[in-house]
């Protein structure tokens, strides 16, 4: 990994999946709140969720590591 | 809270024997007492120097002997060696050529990519056990024998101290010489050094006063993510592999004597392993299976349970310290096959619908189709892409992340010259890691999780029966 502006951005893509990670689980936490008896459909959906969006911030990690 | 301290005193003792090993390896050159250097760590900075001493040394040491350790010539680098009474078992392999004047810094990235990385020994602590090595290369045909043929340190990081057949034991890993005047058999080598060339990592064999390039570490993608292609191609057993086995061995038996127990106690209450699986294996059924298969889910469920168990088996596997430490769901071309797996199942079992829809997107406009055609076979690909790269990245980074925590010891010690720094490494990396290892359980389960639960909506959505009067209303 050279270079200071493979840094930056790794960092950009890691704070995206940040804030969407976040938002999944602020509204999965309103949800279990307001529905409490969903509370098992709810986690499994955020977990997936999350995934997701952590591939996309994977993706962005290694090919930083094998382009640059 | 008494367990608590129990475990803390635990890692602390590892920590500390961790640290004594270490310490022939990292504390460089100017302490005396410590009889074998590890090369890799400790040359690569100053690799201007070798061929200076070399021509200065004079005396033809260090040659087929691999007892002869050089220590004459060790003079010229201004080190006086013969003063600090090494003694002579063989693994003293610095002479003038494989490296001198050791500003060595410990690099705490470096060592950790080492201990992740994928080896042809396996190691039990310090222990180092040798593994079978198969090896193909197209000049010399297939070559099979076990790894304590390169006469690695029983304790140490796995260099060793034969060629055979012009493959060395680099760092615990096979690689070839690809100079062709390298003589062939079983020939005592004085050791390795490590340059960047090139800004490539490349690792020289010292020989009788020379250096001799080696080719790459082999790789199953065959140089796709940038190793380049390699002279040879190692089918070896390696540690990963060995650990793969002892998973699945641990998991037939695991299985098998509870599938045995659920016919003998049948409608009678679990006891022992049962109670600890059962969960697991309804969990799965209840929570993955059936909301996204639907009625035709026991078709696939034994598939999901042998993904959840292996990728679980090896996550937590990999996780016992001390134990072979192997990374093989943080390995690319162990996660890579899984993934395949899964894309085959996934696409193999897809019905008409779903070819339709992936090709034809039907129901919208062709502008629409222009762009969600490509975007829908990129999508094919990417799926499992992004599943290999998951597991992986999680892994390996929780794997870094550990390994960084324990060089903490090293750094804030300065390789044990500094010991109040030491203390505090010690403390506070002990506090560290095992607050890591236990982020890194939950990361084992919800990562064998993840990866079942997306397998399964992959195959939900491709096995799905389509409602054509849902599309009717768009």
């Amino acid at each position: 990994m050279g270079g200071s502006l493979t840094a930056v951005g790794l960092g950009l893509a890691v704070i995206g999946a940040a804030i969407g990670i976040g938002w999944i689980g602020a509204k999965a936490m309103e949800s279990i709140a307001r529905q409490p008896e969903a509370v098992g459909d709810i986690r499994a959906n955020m977990i997936l969720m999350a995934a997701l969006i952590e591939g996309a911030a994977l993706i962005a990690i290694i090919l930083s590591a094998f382009v640059l | 809270m008494r367990k608590f301290i129990l475990s803390f005193l635990y890692i602390a003792v590892f920590a500390l024997i961790s640290f004594a090993q270490d310490q022939h390896d990292h504390s460089g050159h100017d302490h005396s007492g410590h009889n074998h250097s590890h090369q890799t760590q400790n040359t690569q900075d100053h690799s201007g120097h070798n061929h200076g001493a070399q021509d200065h040394s004079g005396h033809n040491h260090g040659t087929q002997d691999h007892s002869g350790h050089n220590h004459g010539a060790q003079d010229h680098s201004g080190h006086n060696h013969g003063a600090q009474g090494h003694s002579d078992h063989g693994h003293d392999h610095h002479g003038p050529i494989c490296g001198e004047e050791r500003h060595h810094e410990f690099d705490a990235g470096e060592n950790a990519i080492h201990h992740i990385a994928d080896a042809n020994v396996y190691s039990i602590g310090p222990l180092m056990i040798p593994l079978p090595c198969i090896l193909y290369s197209t000049e010399d045909g297939w070559k099979t024998f076990l790894s304590s043929k390169f006469h690695f340190d029983k304790i140490g990081h796995g260099d060793g101290h034969q060629a055979v057949d012009r493959y060395v034991l680099d760092g615990g890993t096979v690689r070839r010489i690809t100079d062709t005047t390298f003589p062939m058999g079983n020939v005592p080598i004085s050791g390795f050094i490590h340059k960047e060339i090139d800004k490539r990592h490349t690792s020289f064999v010292c020989y009788n006063n020379k250096l001799y390039p080696t080719d790459a570490k082999s790789t199953a993608d065959g140089g796709l993510f940038g190793g380049g292609l390699t002279s040879f191609y190692d089918f070896s057993i390696t540690k990963n592999v060995t650990a793969m086995m002892i998973v699945c061995t641990l998991l037939f038996f695991m299985f098998r004597s509870v599938a045995k127990a659920m016919d003998r106690r049948e409608g009678m209450a679990p006891t022992g392993l049962q109670n600890f699986l059962e969960p697991f294996v309804t969990f799965i059924r209840d929570e993955v299976a059936i909301p996204f298969l639907g009625p035709k889910y026991e078709r696939y469920l034994p598939f999901l349970l042998s993904i959840f168990f292996f990728v679980l088996g090896l996550n937590l596997f990999g996780q016992v310290p001390f134990f072979g430490g192997a990374n093989a769901t943080g390995n690319l071309a162990v996660t890579a096959v899984l993934a395949i797996i899964a894309f085959l199942v996934t696409n193999l079992n897809g019905n008409a619908d779903y070819w339709k829809h992936l090709f034809l997107a039907p129901g919208t406009p062709w502008f629409v189709k222009i762009i969600l055609i490509p975007v829908e076979l990129m999508g094919l690909f990417i799926k499992p892409l992004t599943l290999m790269l998951r597991l992986f990245a999680n892994i390996t980074a929780g794997h870094m992340v550990v390994l960084i925590f324990v060089s903490f010891i090293f750094i804030a010690g300065k390789n044990g010259s500094y010991l109040p720094g030491l203390g505090v490494g010690i403390i506070g990396s002990t506090l560290l890691t095992l607050f890591m290892m236990s982020i890194e359980l939950i990361v084992a389960f919800v990562q064998a999780f993840v990866f079942t639960i997306l397998t399964a909506s992959y195959i939900g959505a491709s096995t799905e029966e389509h409602h054509h009067a849902e599309h009717a209303e768009h």
